[in-house]
C-alpha cells in the first residue's frame, strides 16, 4: 500500500504540470482568503508569519547549512530592511496613492541589507567558525545600538503606526520568489561553490571555486531575503523597534533552522511553520480556545494551575525541545536531504543515468 | 616548449626553511617524479605551485604567466590540477557534484542567469553535467555517479580525485603519491592509468610518490629533495645509482 502510494507520488512530481498549478491554486487561494474571510484574521496573521519565517530560515540555512558558517546577524539583517522600507513608505513614497509602491519600498529594504551583508562576507574571507560567529554577533549589536542613537527613526522607542501593507498575497508572493530563487542559487555553480567550501574550503580552491566571490554571492543573498522578510515583518506588526531585531530573534530563526534540518530548503519551511504554529499554540489564549470543549471540572483547573501560566512556560517549552533535537534528531527533520519537489529536473536525471540501483542521494524516502 | 618554469624558489615556514634554491624546468607532454623522504618539501612544492603558499623568493612561469602571487583558485582556472596526499574529496557530496564542482572556472553564467536558471545556465549546466559523466565514464564511477563520496571504497575515491582534477581540463596534472596504500596489483593498474590519461589528455605530469616501482616504472625524469634541497635530477637509471641519492635517500642498500 505503501509502496503504491509512493509510485504514484513519484509519478506525480515528475509531471511538469504539477508546480505552476500549485503555484496557480496557493495563489488564487492567498486572495480569496483575504477577499472572503474564509479563515478568520487572526489565522491569516499566523499564516503570513509563517511565510516570512520561511523565507527567514530558509536564507539563514544558506549561510548555516549550505555554507556551514554560523551566522548570528539574521535579525540585524531584518532590522535594516524594516528600517529602510518602513522610513519609504512612511516619509518618501506616497503608498497611499499607489499601492504599487509598497514592493519597490520592500525591495529596497532588501538591498539595504545586500549591501551590509557585504560587509559581513568581507571577514569571512579571512576567518571562519566560532570567530566568523563572534562578528557576526558583533555586527548585530552594532546594527541594533546605531537605530538605538538615531534619533530620527525613534531611537529606542522605534517607529509606531506604520501602515499595514503586508497582505497574504504580498507575503505567498515574496516567499515563493525568494524561496525559487534561493533554491536556483543552490542548484547553480555558485551553490556548488557554498556546499564545497563547508565541505573542504582549500580543495575547493583549488578546484576552480572563486571561495571569496561565492562566499559574497551567498551572505549578499541571504542578507536581501532576510532584509524583505524584515521589510514584511515590519508592515504586518505595523510597530518596529530595535528591541524586536535583537539576539532573540536570531535566535528564533536558528532554532527554525537546525529542528528543520540544515543544507535542506523542504526541512527550512517544515522548520518555520512547525516553529510558527507550535509558539503560537503556547499562547494561553490559543491554548484555552482549543480547549475550550473540555467540560469544565477538566478545564477550569487545567486553566488555572497550566493555561494560564503559558505565558512563562512557552519560554521553558522551545529551548527543550531545541535542546531534545539536538539531541535525539540532530540533523534535524531533514537535515543534508532534500525533498525531490525542489531538486531540479537536470540535477536529479544526472544523478540517475546509468545508476544500476536508481537511486536518489537525495531521496528522502531513500535513506534513514 | 617549456610549459612550467620555476627559478629559484624559496619557502620558510616560521624559520624552517622547507623549500629552498628550487629550480625546474617541465617540458610540454613530459611525466617527471619528484621523490625524497618524509619532510623533504615535496608537498611543499605543489603548494606552491598552486598558490596555497605564496613563495617567498623566486619566480614560478606557467605558460608565460607568473603564479606567484595568484590565488589557489585562478592558477586552477590556468589549467593547473591537483590530487592530494590524503584524499581530499567533497566527502558529503555526490560523486557526480565532486567532479562538477571542478568545472566552477569553466562555467560562464553571472549569478544573475544563475538565480533565475536562465540564460547561459541551461546550456553550461548541461555541458558540465555531459563532461563529469563523461570523466566519471572514463574511470568507470558512472554508476557510482549518486552515491556520496565517502562511502566509496578508498581505491576508487582515489580514482575519483583524479577525475576532479582533470575535470579543470589541466595541461599540467600534479599528482601527489597517488599510489598511497594501493597493494602491488593496483600499482600496476594505476600506472597503465597515467600513461594512458596522459595521452589521452595530452598531459604534462608532475608527480609525488614513494613507491618506486611506480616512479621508477613510468616516470621520464626524477627530482630528489631532502630537506628543501635538490639532490639530483636525470632519468631513473640516473637517480638509481647516483652516490648522494643513494646516501640521503636510499641508504647503503639499493633498492628496487
Amino acid at each position: 500500500m505503501i509502496t503504491l502510494l509512493r509510485e504514484q507520488w513519484d509519478l506525480l512530481l515528475e509531471k511538469r504540470w504539477l508546480v505552476p498549478v500549485l503555484l496557480i491554486i496557493g495563489f488564487g487561494l492567498a486572495f480569496v482568503i483575504p477577499e472572503f474571510n474564509l479563515l478568520s484574521v487572526y489565522v491569516q496573521l499566523i499564516l503570513m508569519y509563517v511565510g516570512i519565517n520561511i523565507i527567514l530560515a530558509v536564507s539563514l540555512n544558506l549561510v548555516n547549512g549550505y555554507m556551514g558558517e554560523f551566522s548570528l546577524a539574521h535579525a540585524g539583517f531584518m532590522a535594516v530592511g524594516a528600517y529602510t522600507a518602513v522610513l519609504l513608505t512612511m516619509k518618501v513614497l506616497p503608498v497611499t496613492d499607489f499601492p504599487l509602491l509598497f514592493p519597490c519600498a520592500v525591495l529596497a529594504g532588501g538591498l539595504a541589507a545586500a549591501l551590509l551583508g557585504m560587509l559581513v562576507a568581507i571577514p569571512s574571507f579571512k576567518v571562519r567558525g566560532d570567530y566568523l560567529a563572534i562578528i557576526t554577533l558583533a555586527f548585530l549589536m552594532i546594527v541594533k545600538s546605531m537605530i538605538e542613537n538615531i534619533d530620527f527613526i525613534g531611537g529606542p522607542r522605534g517607529i509606531p503606526g506604520i501602515m499595514k501593507l503586508t497582505t497574504l498575497p504580498w507575503v505567498f508572493f515574496w516567499t515563493v520568489t525568494l524561496v525559487w530563487m534561493i533554491r536556483n542559487f543552490i542548484y547553480s555553480k555558485y551553490g556548488r561553490g557554498v556546499l564545497s567550501i563547508r565541505e573542504d574550503e582549500i580543495a575547493s580552491d583549488l578546484m576552480s571555486v572563486n571561495t571569496q566571490q561565492v562566499k559574497l554571492f551567498a551572505f549578499m543573498l541571504s542578507s536581501f531575503c532576510a532584509g524583505i522578510a524584515g521589510a514584511l515583518f515590519a508592515h504586518l506588526l505595523q510597530f518596529i523597534s530595535p528591541r524586536i531585531f535583537d539576539i532573540s530573534k536570531s535566535t528564533d530563526i536558528l532554532i527554525m533552522v537546525y529542528l528543520g534540518g540544515i543544507a535542506s530548503i523542504g526541512g527550512s519551511i517544515l522548520g518555520a511553520t512547525l516553529f510558527t504554529v507550535l509558539l503560537e499554540l503556547l499562547r494561553p489564549s490559543t491554548m484555552a480556545a482549543l480547549l475550550s470543549w473540555l467540560p469544565s471540572f477538566v478545564f477550569d483547573p487545567l486553566n488555572e494551575h497550566f493555561i494560564s501560566h503559558l505565558g512563562v512556560w512557552r519560554m521553558v517549552i522551545m529551548p527543550l525541545a531545541l535542546i531534545l533535537v539536538m539531541l535525539y534528531w540532530p540533523r534535524g527533520i531533514m537535515g543534508l536531504r532534500e525533498f525531490r519537489g525542489f531538486i531540479p529536473r537536470r540535477d536529479r536525471e544526472a544523478h540517475h543515468l546509468n545508476n544500476p540501483h536508481g537511486e536518489d542521494p537525495h531521496d528522502i524516502t531513500n535513506r534513514h | 616548449m617549456t610549459l612550467l618554469t620555476a627559478t629559484k624558489v624559496g619557502h620558510q615556514f616560521g624559520g624552517l626553511c622547507a623549500v629552498a634554491d628550487f629550480n625546474l624546468k617541465l617540458h610540454y607532454g613530459d611525466l617527471m617524479g619528484i621523490i625524497g623522504p618524509n619532510g623533504a618539501g615535496k608537498t611543499t612544492v605543489f603548494n606552491l605551485i598552486t598558490g596555497v603558499y605564496r613563495a617567498s623568493e623566486g619566480s614560478i612561469h606557467f605558460k608565460g604567466t607568473e603564479l606567484v602571487g595568484k590565488k589557489p583558485n585562478q592558477i586552477a582556472a590556468l589549467h593547473i590540477g591537483r590530487t592530494f596526499q590524503n584524499i581530499r574529496l567533497f566527502r558529503d557530496l555526490s560523486v557526480l557534484d565532486n567532479v562538477r564542482i571542478a568545472h566552477h572556472a569553466q562555467a560562464s553564467y553571472t549569478p544573475l542567469e544563475g538565480l533565475l536558471h536562465l540564460g547561459r545556465y541551461r546550456r553550461e549546466e548541461q555541458r558540465i553535467i555531459d563532461n563529469s559523466r563523461l570523466l566519471l565514464a572514463i574511470f568507470k564511477l558512472e554508476h557510482l555517479a549518486g552515491e556520496t563520496a565517502k562511502n566509496l571504497p578508498y581505491g576508487l575515491q582515489r580514482r575519483l580525485e583524479i577525475a576532479r582534477a582533470l575535470a579543470i581540463s589541466p595541461e599540467l596534472l600534479l599528482l601527489d603519491e597517488p599510489a598511497a596504500g594501493m597493494n602491488p596489483n593496483e600499482i600496476d593498474q594505476l600506472m597503465d592509468l597515467i600513461q594512458w590519461i596522459r595521452q589521452e589528455f595530452k598531459l604534462t605530469i608532475l608527480l609525488i610518490e614513494h613507491q618506486m616501482k611506480l616512479v621508477m616504472g613510468i616516470c621520464e625524469r626524477i627530482k630528489v629533495l631532502d630537506f628543501g634541497v635538490t639532490l639530483a635530477e636525470g632519468p631513473p637509471k640516473m637517480i638509481q645509482n647516483h652516490p648522494r641519492v643513494l646516501e640521503a635517500y636510499l641508504g647503503e642498500i639499493p633498492v628496487v
